[in-house]
């Protein structure tokens, strides 16, 4: 399961976590989250702004 | 494309400082925090002299604070310096004690509220001292939104969310911290959000604007999150809901135990306190805009699109909210570790006295529109304005300075 980062705020999209609190479960793969999809800790970048950090 | 004012900013960084008795002052700081503590009794304090003396005008006094004692202190103790250096960020950020405080001001602030409900129903005043002990407290529910702002933004910590629901409902604003994160941090300085002030407009213009597109928001955005969970916004899931709860239990239980003198302090100290909110908004962003790629697409919010104020004071009373660039820039960073920038607009004064002259729009005008001409160098295509006065100010201001 990969990993991305915010560039801003450090925050961790982790696939095996998703973002529960934002309507993203568990499991949620990365090419399964919209594009508009913000930061989910500082809500300033979106989802072409992050980074992959571990495949 | 990028303008010049962008390039001229892109790297705007913090101003340097991390010498010995900047440090011992940005030590220091952490026991002037209280203050977020002790500030919400200022009303109770003042209501106690009002008991004993008789002197129910007493009952204005953090009216009096906010708007001629705290500028007037702002004045003479200047400028805060000191940013703290890049070790002292990472030894700071962390630090739970700045956690704690905002945790005991919650507390403080409905501590303070009830205590005046207590006061204004219990003894007997006139209606003119009434009215300023509902203006003092709405002065305090102002307070309490800049820490529900401060815990608000803190996400990923469950308890600062909580408490910062607790506080937001001092007023009945529980909406703010999802309208503000979500809405205003991602639309700020543009004419599409409606917590951004532009150049012509008035403040009592704004304000009409403001508070009904910023619930809009707040109630839309909240749907969409419950939606995607598979959840009815009706239900005790959304946050705005939740908060709101909160106000309208208490607001019941006071009304219940103190009398139908409730019904207009209640009302005048949540109103205040809202109008306080919307000072800020108002102050924060004025007529800055942020500028369109090629693709139609705004440039992100870069430190020149906030107005900023250093005053020491002020800024341990609003949690360095002033430093606005550096907020907007990192809104997660706590308020320990807010940093000053150099090459960022600047406000003549602190908040309180910023906020004071809002409502007076001759004087506002005529202190602010020459300083957003200046930040725009003269080209009315680069702010932010009230479509209603677009060719008058147009006429009258525009003059753009041919790039050297």
């Amino acid at each position: 399961m990969a990993k991305y980062e915010c560039p801003d705020c450090g925050c961790i999209y982790d696939e095996d976590i998703g973002a529960e609190h934002e309507g993203y479960p568990a499991g949620t793969k990365w090419e399964d989250i919209p594009d508009e999809f913000p930061c989910p800790d500082c809500f300033v970048r979106e989802k072409p702004d992050f980074e992959l950090v571990e495949n | 494309m990028t303008s010049k004012a962008t390039q001229l900013y892109a790297d705007a960084h913090p101003v340097a400082q991390s010498d010995e008795k900047d440090s011992a002052w940005i030590k220091s700081k952490r026991y002037w925090y209280w203050i977020s503590v002790i500030l919400p009794a200022a009303p109770l304090i003042s209501s106690y002299f009002a008991i004993e003396t008789g002197y129910g005008i007493l009952l204005w006094f953090t009216v009096a604070l906010m708007y001629a004692i705290l500028p007037f202190i702002d004045r003479i103790v200047g400028l805060d310096s000191s940013n703290p250096s890049d070790e002292l960020v990472d030894k700071l950020k962390d630090d739970r004690y700045y956690v704690y405080i905002m945790y005991l001001a919650t507390a403080m602030h409905w501590v303070s509220l009830v205590g005046m409900a207590y006061v204004v129903s219990h003894f007997e005043w006139s209606w003119i001292s009434i009215l300023g002990g509902a203006l003092s407290a709405g002065i305090v529910n102002g307070v309490a939104l800049v820490a529900g702002h401060e815990m608000g933004h803190k996400v990923n910590d469950k308890a600062q969310v909580t408490c910062a629901k607790l506080i937001l409902a001092c007023s009945g604003y529980g909406h703010f911290f999802i309208e503000h994160n979500k809405g205003h941090h991602r639309h700020v300085a543009t004419p599409e959000d409606p917590a951004s002030s532009k150049m012509g407009e008035t403040i009592y213009k704004f304000v009409k604007r403001e508070i009904p597109g910023a619930f809009k928001r707040a109630w839309e955005l909240e749907a969409e999150r419950l939606h995607r969970m598979g959840k009815s916004e009706w239900s005790l899931s959304n946050e705005i809901i939740q908060p709101a709860l909160v106000t309208v239990t208490a607001y019941t239980l006071m009304t219940a135990y103190f009398g139908p003198i409730m019904i207009p302090f209640l009302a005048i100290a949540a109103a205040f306190g809202w109008w306080q909110l919307t000072c800020a908004n108002y102050v924060e962003h004025y007529g800055l805009l942020r500028q369109k790629d090629d693709k139609g697409r705004y440039e992100r919010c870069q430190p020149h699109h906030s107005w900023n104020s250093n005053h020491k004071a002020s800024n341990l009373i609003l949690l360095h909210l002033q430093r606005h660039s550096d907020h907007h820039a990192h809104p997660t960073r706590p308020y320990q570790v807010l940093r000053d920038f150099e090459d960022v607009p600047v406000l003549p004064s602190g908040y309180p006295w910023m906020f004071f002259i809002s409502m007076i729009p001759p004087v506002w005008f005529s202190v602010m529109n020459p300083k957003v001409i200046e930040w725009a160098e003269g080209d009315m295509n680069k702010v932010n304005l009230d479509a209603d006065v677009r060719d008058e100010m147009f006429k009258r201001y525009h003059n753009p300075k041919v790039a050297a």
